[in-house]
């Protein structure tokens, strides 16, 4: 098991190394830092100077170590389109951000699981095929659609919610928060369920087919037959052994999640770190671009290695010899 | 007379197969054969079909701006079966010409991430050592990120090379290769998967026997018997590249607003919907679903059919 951890902390370090070096790449070849920096008027002399100045004519392998220091301190440079410290920027828009993906994410787990658990139960219930059938269109709705979607029918035609902005915020430290507000909830709303949706329905069909796998195993029948109560067999026996690949799937999701609240946040002006980085995408801002890709691989590696660090927990078998290798082939 | 008894030959052997079995049996999966085959035709027929060339300035009038749809209004004119959009134009013709483009880019797409997984496999799994590790640690790397997050850099990267208007012209080939590229690992591990089984049987062993080259018996031999699993794969990632395609121009970062697919339009309609125009944006959007989601249950079929385990 030890030597399975260490294996996973010398990949993720890996992992870490190559999103690193991409990142370096971009905000050293494709951008051209001195250009940002200075104006039209600037002499050659100048612009040599500043280079040598900043380091860049370093050999490249110096740089990368400078390039990974500074980040590690939070320095990622300048902004091309707003001149401000990449940083700052970033860091004022992460609670946005993480707020947006908590409330997806519980609003996924407390309604798909549920509907998983129900649909995989009574697989023949006319409700069970409604669920089953909404599911696949809610797979094939792009997110986006969604989003307009719903803006169309609550904000537009109803009024009843807001359909851009986070509404008042209340700042704790450096921290904004929605929940402190009705307006902030309110517009909460919305987003939370476009971005959760698709985690909704993929949660519901995962659990629905593990449930009907496991409900025909053995120890179900001998649950049944030491004459238990459906409640325990269903909730004790039956759904704790579909959490293995729940947990895969939401960990993994969780990365997902990230991604299209750049989406999300797109269609509902949600000011977080994924509209920064649209932004920074529509103008090469490759400073921000470069900043974005570091923590979002650091944030990726860490759920991927706490995925499989919990599969530990949950997962008795696995402790044993031997189970590592059975892990790492999944 | 001897083609015709082959296709006919062909044809009956199609006929007996339990995959057409598998498809009659299924109505969904025919119903949804038939709107794919139908949202096609129209599609690639725009040019014939269109009531109007949504995209040539000279022939739209903005006195013909914002008319709601015929069939739900009186205010409509029968001209504009799904009205128009703030600058005149008819909302059927642009979504004929713009599921046109989505098909290509999909398709496009698809095959670019295809050829690339199907190379990038083929060397992995036949050469393995050091090419194997290579390849498979990039595509570890590539898998720990959203395939939408690596077209999106992708697409900023190009962004930051070239010039905004040159941007324009090369977008849709941005695009391909954005989507492409981020899609290739699945592709590339499966072909790895089956390519490391095939190169251990006879038939691989009695070619280099016999002194074939090394590229030869990868072309020719090994890459004809992995090819079944990789079609399945190509089925179910078209929807997802189209998806991708549109989220990716809604976004603003894919093809121009000169040139929408059905995600551009869906941005534009999306620009006026505060006002309450909502058909600019829905009936570009319930295309796109349809389309998708027609596509999504033929892959899902042909998985099912393929797949020995579930018979």
């Amino acid at each position: 098991m030890i030597a399975f951890i260490l294996r996973r902390l010398l990949q993720s370090i890996a992992v870490l190394l190559a999103v690193g070096v991409v990142a370096f790449s971009l905000f050293r070849y494709v951008g051209d830092p001195i250009n940002a920096m200075v104006g039209q008027d600037t002499t050659m002399e100048e612009r040599a100077e500043l280079r040598s100045k900043l380091g860049l004519n370093d050999p490249a392998p110096i740089q990368f170590l400078n390039f990974i220091g500074n980040a590690m301190q939070g320095k990622f440079g300048l902004s091309y389109r707003t001149s401000e410290p990449v940083g700052r920027l970033i860091l004022e828009r992460v609670p946005a951000t993480l707020e947006l993906s908590l409330c997806a994410a519980v609003f996924a787990l407390f309604v798909g699981v549920p509907m998983g658990v129900y649909t995989g139960l009574y697989p023949k219930h006319w409700s069970s095929r409604l669920f089953q059938a909404v599911s696949l269109i809610g797979i094939s709705l792009p997110t986006f659609l969604i989003g307009i979607l719903l803006i169309l029918v609550f904000a537009v035609w109803l009024r009843l919610l807001p359909s851009f902005g986070r509404g008042e915020t209340v700042q704790i430290g450096w921290w904004t928060t929605n929940f402190l507000t009705w307006s902030g909830l309110k517009a909460l709303i919305l987003p939370s369920i476009t971005l959760g949706l698709f985690q909704l329905t993929l949660l519901m069909r995962l659990v629905r087919s593990e449930m009907l796998e496991v409900m025909r195993a053995d120890y179900i029948k001998f649950a049944r037959a030491r004459g238990l109560t459906n409640r325990a067999i269903n909730f004790g026996h039956a759904l704790k052994n579909t959490l293995v690949p729940v947990i895969t799937v939401t960990g993994l999701q969780l990365g997902a999640l990230i991604a299209f609240a750049i989406v999300t946040e797109t269609v509902f002006a949600w000011p977080g770190v994924g509209q920064l980085f649209i932004q920074s995408v529509q103008f090469s801002d490759i400073p921000v671009m470069a900043a974005y890709l570091l923590l979002i691989g650091l944030l990726f590696v860490l759920i991927n290695l706490t995925v499989d660090l919990l599969y530990f927990v949950v997962d008795p078998r696995l402790r044993s010899q031997g189970g590592a290798a059975r892990v790492a082939g999944h | 007379m001897a083609a015709r008894s082959a296709l006919s030959g062909w044809l009956h052997r199609a006929a007996d197969s339990d995959v057409w079995w598998s498809f009659k049996s299924s109505p969904m999966t025919v119903a949804a054969a038939v709107a794919t085959f139908l949202i096609v035709a129209v599609a690639f027929l725009s040019p014939v079909l269109a009531p109007h060339t949504p995209f040539d300035p000279a022939t739209l009038s903005l006195t013909d701006g914002l008319k709601p749809p015929a069939m739900l209004s009186a205010d409509g004119d029968w001209a504009f079966p799904l009205g128009t959009d703030d600058q005149g134009r008819d909302i059927l013709s642009s979504i004929m010409y713009g599921t046109r483009l989505s098909l290509v880019v999909g398709l496009a797409s698809v095959v670019v991430a295809m050829t690339l997984g199907i190379t990038l496999g083929l060397l992995s799994g036949y050469l393995g050592g050091a090419v194997d590790a290579l390849i498979m640690r990039v595509a570890d790397v590539q898998l720990t990120f959203p395939a939408i997050l690596v077209a999106l850099l992708i697409d900023g990267i190009v962004r930051g090379i070239i010039s905004v208007k040159r941007h324009d012209e090369i977008a849709i080939y941005v695009i391909v290769g954005a989507i492409g590229l981020s899609f290739w690992v699945q592709y590339a591990r499966t072909v790895r998967g089956s390519v490391m089984v095939e190169k251990n049987k006879e038939y691989v062993q009695a070619a280099r026997v016999i002194g074939l080259s090394p590229l030869l018996i990868m072309v020719r031999h090994v890459l004809p018997n992995v090819t079944g699993p990789v079609l399945v794969i190509a089925t179910i990632n078209l929807g997802l590249a189209i998806i991708t395609e549109a989220t990716l121009s809604f976004l603003g970062v894919g093809l121009p607003s000169t040139e929408p697919s059905l995600g551009t339009l869906i941005r534009l309609g999306n620009e006026v919907l505060q006002s309450g125009d909502w058909w600019i944006t829905v009936f570009p959007g319930v295309t796109l679903a349809a389309l998708v989601l027609a596509v999504n249950l033929l892959g899902d079929w042909l998985r099912d059919a393929l797949n020995p385990k579930l018979r």
